[in-house]
């Protein structure tokens, strides 16, 4: 059986964040240091599946954030991203 | 940790060629897809696979010529880090020994190499691990050119590793100095990968 | 509403009611103690464990309006071939335990009082996060108006089709269109083919009104329509989306 390649977004990436993140970051604005899009991270598209979460641009593809959960750590890569904003009322 | 009563997911072969299979692995009939990003779409008129060490090319082939070089058929085992194996997949390519002898490199310049895909990929290896045969430049999987979303034009392929190395849309295998890690490897994937000691993650022995 | 410092943990959700939806889906109600409530378009990671420790995971819009102390209500479209739809339609029963965790979303969200109006667009299952929020209004009595422009393979398709029938006369300001894509039986009165924008201007709110919208199915479903919605004015910043990725033939 063939498998399409087609990339869910920031929504369904949320879970696996919580474990390293106190807040959902499904609505920080986030910033693309490749293209300087900057949208909420929801929107952001969702590759890797149960390899990882790579995060990328919808609007350059760049990655903007890498997250593994090894079982025995969490890594985050956020290099793709010149900011991430949360609004203190999760706005 | 709770078993839900009845979910045995995708699987299965108890018995079946238990020999075969790696710790934790679990034989499956289907070829999923799994992937970084989007999937590259490079016309083979537009392709092109070099060997270089720093600045330094070593050897360029186009598809034409990339494709006269001696053929090699194999059937081997393929073992994906999320758990399953497949058995007795079928590919043809031109295996790096050719590949080194076509470039005219006796003695490779460095031990590890980096090998960097269309769309950006990449993943380490030892010079060792693809050496003796042990590795291929695959263009064609069970008898066909390897579809786009299974890593086509071409992709690399090292079947006693974790199949994340096997990097799909290969377009360079750049020699290294030391074994600097690529993209999974960089975010807590093992540097090596040997599914028979099930080095899934940086930090297993 | 969003819960800043909780440490999302795993819930054991004891399975307490299925309810065949049409012939490919069906909506799982459990109990997960532990649960702390919700809002319309939020969803849940679920978690299956093999006797031999092998795990795998889903995530699954949360059906059932908010409120409803600490049952959790998931719609579940089968996969053909897939790994785990298949178990939750025809393995999983009243008593049986999984495992969940959430609510999880802040952003694919609308709680009575949101305002709008509001524009629901939905691809096959995408239906169910919208359906939520139809869900929420109408326990709050909530008058905003919403119109859900629903699309589906062919009638048989079409999830909660009697409940929407019944929300949509209660003439308080919900509008409900499906739109048939592969087959329609005889006599059909709604839209057929794929949402465009004709479609979209036969049916979308005055522009002039700000309407927010919410785009919910397959990645290509939305990615389509977003850009309709973008090309027909519908201001950027007002189109919240949630792909849920390749059709659901595939998985």
């Amino acid at each position: 059986m063939m498998e399409e390649n087609v990339p869910m977004d920031g929504n369904a990436a949320m879970g696996r964040l919580r474990d390293l993140f106190a807040v959902d970051l499904s609505n920080a604005t986030v910033t693309c240091e490749t293209c300087d899009r900057e949208g909420p991270l929801a929107e952001l598209l969702f590759y890797g599946g149960p390899v990882g979460v790579v995060l990328r641009c919808p609007a350059c593809d760049a990655v903007n954030l890498r997250f593994l959960d090894t079982g025995r750590a969490l890594n985050l890569d956020v290099r793709g991203l010149k900011r991430v904003r949360v609004g203190r009322t999760g706005a | 940790m709770a078993v839900t009563r009845g979910f045995t997911g995708r699987r299965r072969g108890e018995g079946e060629a238990q020999d075969r299979v790696p710790p934790g692995q679990f034989v499956t009939s289907d070829f999923p897809v799994l992937t970084a990003g989007p999937t590259p779409q490079t016309a083979v008129a537009d392709w092109s696979l070099a060997l270089q060490h720093g600045g330094k090319l070593l050897g360029k082939w186009s598809w034409d010529a990339f494709n006269a070089l001696p053929q090699t058929e194999v059937t081997v085992d393929i073992h994906c880090v999320t758990k399953w194996s497949k058995l007795d997949t079928r590919w043809r390519g031109v295996t790096f020994d050719d590949l080194m002898g076509a470039a005219g490199i006796e003695k490779p310049p460095t031990k590890f190499v980096m090998a960097h895909c269309d769309g950006g990929y990449t993943t380490n290896l030892p010079v060792a691990d693809l050496s003796s045969g042990k590795a291929m430049i695959a263009t064609h999987y069970d008898g066909l050119p390897i579809p786009a979303a299974h890593g086509g034009p071409a992709r690399l392929l090292v079947p006693h590793l974790y199949f994340w190395k096997s990097a799909k849309w290969v377009r360079r295998l750049s020699f290294q100095d030391s074994d600097r890690p690529g993209f999974w490897e960089s975010l807590g994937y093992h540097i090596y990968g040997d599914p028979w000691r099930e080095q899934r993650y940086d930090g297993d022995p | 509403m969003i819960e800043a410092g909780r440490r999302l943990e795993w819930l054991n959700a004891r399975v307490i009611e299925v309810r065949v939806e049409n012939f490919q889906v069906k909506t799982i109600v459990s109990e997960a103690s532990g649960w702390t409530d919700h809002a319309a378009g939020q969803h849940v990671d679920i978690r299956l464990t093999a006797p031999d420790g092998y795990q795998a995971q889903r995530s699954y819009s949360i059906a059932n309006a908010p409120g409803d102390g600490q049952r959790v209500g998931i719609t579940v479209q089968r996969v053909d071939n897939g790994e785990v739809s298949p178990f939750l339609l025809d393995e999983l029963r009243v008593g049986d335990t999984i495992e969940l965790r959430g609510p999880i979303g802040g952003y694919f969200t609308w709680e009575p009082g949101d305002g709008g109006p509001l524009l629901l667009l939905a691809g096959g299952s995408g239906v169910v996060p919208l359906m939520c929020m139809l869900r929420a209004r109408a326990k709050a009595g909530d008058l905003t108006p919403v119109t859900l422009l629903y699309s589906s393979r062919s009638d048989r398709h079409i999830i909660y089709r009697e409940e929407l029938d019944r929300l949509a006369a209660a003439g308080d300001g919900f509008t409900l269109v499906h739109t048939l894509t592969h087959e329609r039986p005889e006599r059909w009165i709604g839209e057929t083919g794929l949402i465009d924008r004709p479609m979209l201007e036969r049916h979308g709110p005055d522009r002039g009104a700000n309407p927010q919208s919410f785009v919910c199915g397959p990645t290509p479903f939305v990615e389509a329509i977003a850009n309709h919605l973008v090309a027909l004015g519908y201001p950027g910043d007002r189109i919240k989306t949630e792909r849920f990725g390749p059709s659901g033939d595939v998985k």
